[in-house]
């Protein structure tokens, strides 16, 4: 079965730009948001997010499914083995 | 002022410090034009990699080169975006590892 996989990245960081290419050429499905690209209550709720599963609050952090395995950084073994799973 | 300015800028003033870029040219050619589209945004080029706040003295630190720069590409020869490494780290001589985030969370402002 598919999982949830969201992630939270920087509009300007080259490493979430990156993590981006990587998820598209492996073909797996996610869903994604620029937390740069936020204002107000919006940012405010997506940054609470981000710290709840990555207390440093930093970029790319990508969420599996409920929260069940949080990967911070564009780390390709580790991200193409938490999504196959 | 173009990435490609912005790129022969930087290279003669940190190089003699020890800090060179990246030898993946188009890695740091995607972080000139970043450094220059927060510089238009924000007014200050913030680290491209890191959720700047918008206020200039907030994010004193992270304006590039960062204050967290020298001790990563010590400990790991490479900053945390990846812009600037070391000789060693370009010529392979050290292994290219994670940096993880240095900057103390609590000063994150947003």
């Amino acid at each position: 079965m598919a999982k949830n996989i969201f992630l939270y990245a920087l509009s300007t960081c080259i490493h979430c730009k990156r993590t981006r290419k990587f998820l598209d050429e492996k073909e797996i499905d996610y869903d994604f948001v620029y937390v740069d690209k936020l204002s107000g209550d919006e940012k405010e709720k997506a940054v609470s997010e981000v710290k709840k599963h990555n207390p440093k609050i930093s970029f790319p952090t990508i969420v599996i499914g409920d929260g069940e395995k949080v990967i911070v950084g564009l780390k390709e073994d580790e991200i193409l083995e938490a999504c196959q799973k | 002022m173009t990435p490609e300015k912005l790129y022969e800028t930087l290279k003669k003033i940190q190089e003699p410090k020890g800090y060179f870029f990246n030898r993946d040219q188009e890695f740091v050619m995607e972080l000139m034009h970043s450094l220059l589209e927060n510089k238009e945004r924000l007014g200050y080029m913030a680290c491209p990699c890191r959720l700047a706040s918008g206020s200039q003295k907030d994010d004193k630190d992270i304006i590039c080169p960062c204050e967290y720069r020298e001790e990563d590409v010590r400990e790991f020869g490479s900053c945390y975006c990846g812009l600037y490494v070391s000789d060693d780290w370009n010529q392979d001589k050290i292994p290219h590892e994670y940096v993880p985030e240095r900057r103390p969370p609590e000063k994150i402002k947003f």
